[in-house]
């Protein structure tokens, strides 16, 4: 409990104390001390939860698959924050940003970390919403941060299509308690996840089924599903990149997280209803999943803006997590679980490099990035390899999770492995079509290498690479009972 | 119910309706005379729109020379035709032998049919205002009509009945009743009423300022008793409204039957409601300034959209279980 | 003819009341979606928000309920009293307090605003048979308003406009809670009304950098990122 505390407390207070300090530098190295700081509650949080089992009181419920959400969470928010150290003082030099935006955009990381984790652990459907839609209000500012009327641009279509695509997901959590209200004893108890899935079966069919339309909408158009998807590209082209890393690695998944904890409630509502459609959830996932799954793949190919690029990846990849999720079943769970990790991980080493690319060209336009690998050797093989991780080549754990998420497609619904393979196909050629000039090309006259922390990204690729080759045992019980919690049945 | 052969009953609906065209003068004297108080002019007598009318029929027709049978014949057309939906609504009592045909489409059906002729007749002896009088008044109309029908499908949903008695005493039963769909429907009604009688703020019936005229424009041609009936049709058409006003939404104190307790009663409930609405109305005309004619559509698409939601209220809200 | 007496007229006043009050809250959301002055937008979004205090403090007079007492006063200090006065004071400030955001082709709109309650009456259809509060019918209306304030945001071309309707739309999921399920729990409700809170601020915040940035708050005037070649 006291880990928790701690976890929680630490981004909150970070945020605080990050908005009262001037200094700069002072505070992006304060930044790294909080965000440590986080990842070592979290691990402390963890082990204890790994230990003596789930966490359940009136506030927070925090079980296995959770708590390895929120271990990763800290994990790529610490990286980021030491990547975000020099590459935001290099803007700051160049003086894209002044001062205050640095104290914003501190204060604001922080913050939006806090966020995030208050909706990973609480138990309250309805805070998991308020976190959800802070996260958003945390982010909005920094994704306007250069003021530019591009960015500002697209900071106002982040605003306005989250915070309508959310108010759904209200309106289905709204619906939730109408229909938890009868069910469970106490309104206080009515929203809450742990009393919800003890009385999952009695819960009204019909009303939960329009409540999950209504909460898979809202909660996916923060993931960024197809065709709510429009504020994502922008929202991570126009930001700093440490912002485009952490929305993409971290925020996405929180709103997965949301829908997932979601399915299993209606799920289990729809399992008795005789007349309805028992994998109504499953079949709308699956569906909006694949389709921003085949779209995405189809956009990569005609971006211009290097982050643009990596951002429909990240649609792509969470199309093929809502899919995976969607189909259900251990096997398909575990593998989107995996992939989720290994998404996160690659997506943000390759946002770093990314920003590093584009600091090293003063550009982000994908066809005036050339030969960076001869300018600066790390970061173009940082973005390279990043790429062949992320497009899903053997060794890396991207390969091994999209395997077990065909196996799985194989198994249940044997079709659906054409558009799947298509779409990877698709997928891989539009990244490599604009990779391979971008890192092999004819470098231009005159670049310079930067200065940048490289550590990061090898940590992320080295992990990735390990998760490929075998995945230790500890992490495999943590990802299956994870998959029992989840789909009913574990997989070892 | 009422016998439809007995003589006794039908001598009720011919009494009615002369008290109604009777009255009608006197109801819009009353509205004018008020207007005067409240605008610090010397008020005329209450009796002045009969000495009106009557000096008008004594005078003699002027006919222009290219005007056809149809300029002549409209007259009397129009002001028959709002005599019989005059004799349709109930002044005092309900379920009468002609409420059998005192349907509320008939009665919007009544007042169409008056106001096709009233645009011929303002087209038909080729001046430019009598043009411009009757294009304007179909666009108002075209208007107004689709509003006037939503509140009226607003309250037979309701009653379940489109018949005038019927949706009257579905009115007396409940009279502690608030509802949604009643209240939108009598503010839309009423932005009918206002638009459909030439009244301010959409137009000016006591003006003949070229640019702003609508219902004075088409009638600028007649004279002697044609005036006189025309200006009857329209004092009677605005009384008409004012009465289904008060029958749909005030109609305490209307006679069930024919009893002389009952009807004196009606009297003067009916007496004391008319010279309400009268007083709200000059008020209304005192306070509001005339629209510019462009603003009249948005007026009454308002009036539509208030109907409209009228009646979704119902639906959504009281129709339920 | 007692047959004309359907239930409607068997609920007490109050519940009368309540269910008036709801429609008067379509009639406000229509009037938003249809009203093209600021300074009015605001005025009406002020009175939608205090339409729905006398709505919550009814029902909590209906169901003894006494907790939404605090929502109807939460929302009276936050949507009619602070936001619009927040709105107001920028909108001085830039000097749009005048400005005019009409509608483009106000008849379909209001075709499509009609369509659209209907729509949320099918849907809420199966929904408020299961609902056991008197004043479940008004859950269709609620969702009118949340769908309403989204076409509100998709016709309106000024930033400030598209405010009151992302805020309007906050009153339909407010007003959904409380008729639906007599509110939220307390923390829920304080989280989404600190929320706004924040939203309104950032929103008051942005809007001076969308008119640093493109000397403008008309936001159609936004438009450099497309996936549309030129």
């Amino acid at each position: 409990m006291s880990a928790l505390f701690w976890t929680l407390l630490t981004p909150l207070a970070g945020g605080l104390l990050l908005a009262l300090i001037p200094g700069t530098r002072l505070a992006a190295r304060l930044n790294i001390l909080i965000s440590l700081a986080g990842f070592l509650f979290s691990i402390w949080l963890a082990n204890a939860v790994l230990r003596q089992g789930a966490l359940d009181n009136q506030y927070f419920y925090i079980d296995a698959f959770n708590v390895y959400l929120v271990a990763l969470t800290n994990l790529v928010s610490f990286t980021t924050s030491v990547f975000s150290r020099t590459y935001m003082l290099h803007e700051f030099e160049i003086g894209r940003v002044s001062e205050r935006q640095m104290r914003l955009y501190h204060a604001s990381f922080q913050a939006f970390m806090f966020t995030m984790l208050l909706a990973l652990t609480t138990n309250n459907l309805g805070v998991l919403w308020v976190a959800l839609e802070g996260a958003t209000l945390a982010t909005v500012l920094l994704v306007s941060l250069y003021r530019t009327p591009a960015s500002v641009e697209a900071a106002w279509k982040y605003f306005i299509l989250c915070g309508v695509g959310i108010a759904q997901a209200l309106f289905g959590t709204v619906l939730i308690y109408l229909a938890a209200a009868k069910v469970v004893d106490g309104p206080d108890q009515a929203l809450l996840w742990s009393s919800l899935i003890r009385h999952a079966t009695e819960l009204e069919p019909t009303v939960m089924g329009i409540a999950f339309v209504f909460l898979l909408v809202g909660y996916g158009t923060k993931i960024g599903l197809v065709p709510l998807h429009n504020w994502l590209p922008d929202a991570h082209s126009e930001g700093p990149t440490p912002m485009s890393a952490v929305l993409s690695g971290l925020l996405l998944n929180v709103a997965l997280y949301a829908v997932i904890r979601v399915k299993v409630l209606v799920d289990g509502a729809l399992a008795g209803g005789g007349e309805h459609a028992p994998h109504l959830a499953g079949y709308l996932m699956m569906s909006f999943g694949l389709l921003s799954f085949i779209v995405a793949g189809l956009f990569l190919h005609r971006q211009r803006d290097i982050k643009r690029l990596f951002s429909y990846s990240s649609i792509e990849h969470m199309g093929l997590m809502t899919f995976a999720f969607g189909l259900g079943g251990p096997l398909a769970t575990f593998g989107a679980l995996l992939h989720m990790t290994v998404h996160s991980l690659t997506k943000s080493a390759i946002f770093i490099t990314v920003g590093q690319a584009s600091q090293l060209s003063g550009t982000q336009s994908i066809d005036h990035i050339r030969g960076v690998i001869q300018t600066q050797p790390a970061v173009g093989w940082g973005l390279l390899i990043g790429t062949l991780a992320i497009a899903g080549f053997p060794p890396f754990g991207v390969f091994t999770s999209e395997f077990l998420l065909l196996s799985a497609t194989m198994q249940s619904l044997p079709w659906l492995t054409i558009p799947l393979l298509v779409g990877l196909g698709i997928a891989f050629a539009g990244l490599f079509r604009h990779l391979h000039p971008m890192v092999f090309g004819n470098r231009p006259e005159g670049l310079m290498p930067i200065k940048a922390t490289v550590w990061p990204v090898v940590l992320h690729l080295a992990l990735v690479l390990w998760l490929g080759l075998s995945i230790p045992d500890f992490l495999a019980h943590w990802f299956d009972q994870a998959t029992i919690l989840i789909s009913g049945s574990g997989l070892l | 119910m009422v016998d439809f052969l007995n003589p006794a009953d039908w001598v009720f609906v011919w009494l009615q309706t002369a008290l109604f065209v009777l009255l009608a003068p006197l109801f819009s004297g009353w509205i004018k005379w008020l207007k005067c108080l409240l605008q610090n002019r010397r008020p005329p007598s209450l009796l002045q729109p009969y000495r009106d009318l009557l000096r008008l029929v004594r005078k003699d027709v002027l006919l222009a020379d290219n005007a056809s049978v149809l300029f002549r014949g409209a007259p009397y057309i129009i002001c028959g035709c709002t005599v019989l939906a005059a004799s349709v609504v109930p002044l005092l009592i309900l379920h009468q032998p002609i409420s059998a045909m005192a349907d509320v489409i008939v009665l919007v059906g009544l007042f169409a049919l008056a106001r096709f002729f009233l645009a011929l007749a303002g087209m038909d002896v080729g001046t430019a205002f009598g043009g411009m009088g009757s294009s304007r008044e179909m666009t108002v109309s075209a208007l107004a009509e689709p509003a006037m029908l939503m509140v009226v499908f607003t309250l037979s949903m309701v009653a379940s009945s489109t018949n005038l008695s019927t949706l009257v005493e579905h009115g007396l039963q409940q009279q502690s009743v608030l509802r949604p769909s009643i209240l939108f429907a009598l503010i839309a009604l009423i932005m009918v009423a206002i638009a459909e009688n030439a009244r301010i703020p959409v137009d000016n019936p006591a003006t003949h300022l070229e640019l702003t005229m609508i219902h004075e424009a088409m009638i600028l041609e007649y004279s002697g008793r044609h005036l006189a009936m025309m200006e009857l049709a329209s004092q009677l058409k605005l009384t008409t409204y004012a009465v289904l006003i008060i029958d749909l939404f005030f109609p305490w104190g209307i006679a069930q039957s024919a009893s002389a307790a009952g009807l004196g009663v009606a009297a003067v409930a009916i007496a004391v409601k008319l010279s309400l609405l009268g007083l709200l109305l000059a008020l209304g005309e005192t306070a509001v300034a005339k629209m510019r004619l462009f603003k009249v559509p948005t007026f009454l698409a308002m009036s539509f959209a208030l109907a409209m939601i009228g009646m979704l209220s119902f639906v959504i809200l009281e129709s339920s279980k | 003819m007692s047959g004309f007496l359907d239930t409607y007229s068997h609920l007490t006043l109050t519940e009368q009341a309540i269910l008036t009050l709801a429609a008067m809250v379509l009639v406000s959301s229509f009037a938003l979606l249809a009203q093209s002055r600021v300074v009015a937008t605001i005025r009406l979004f002020a009175l939608q928000g205090f339409l729905l205090v006398v709505v919550t403090a009814l029902v909590a007079l209906d169901t003894r309920e006494y907790h939404l007492f605090y929502s109807a006063g939460l929302t009276l200090l936050l949507k009619v009293w602070f936001v619009p006065w927040l709105l107001t004071r920028q909108a001085r400030r830039l000097g749009i307090l005048r400005d005019l955001d009409s509608l483009l082709r106000p008849g379909v709109v209001l075709i499509a605003a009609g369509a659209l309650v209907i729509f949320c009456y099918s849907v809420a259809l199966p929904i408020q048979r299961f609902a056991e509060s008197i004043t479940r019918d008004a859950i269709a209306i609620s969702l009118a308003v949340v769908l309403l304030s989204m076409l509100m945001l998709i016709t309106r071309r000024k930033a400030i406009t598209q405010v009151v309707g992302f805020m309007s739309m906050e009153n339909g999921l407010f007003f959904g809670a409380v008729t639906a399920t007599q509110g939220m729990p307390m923390v829920v409700e304080l989280g989404v009304a600190f929320d706004v809170l924040i939203a309104a601020v950032v929103f008051g915040v942005f809007f001076f950098h969308i008119r640093d940035s493109i000397e403008s708050l008309d936001v159609d005037m936004l438009n450099q990122l497309t996936e549309v070649d030129e």
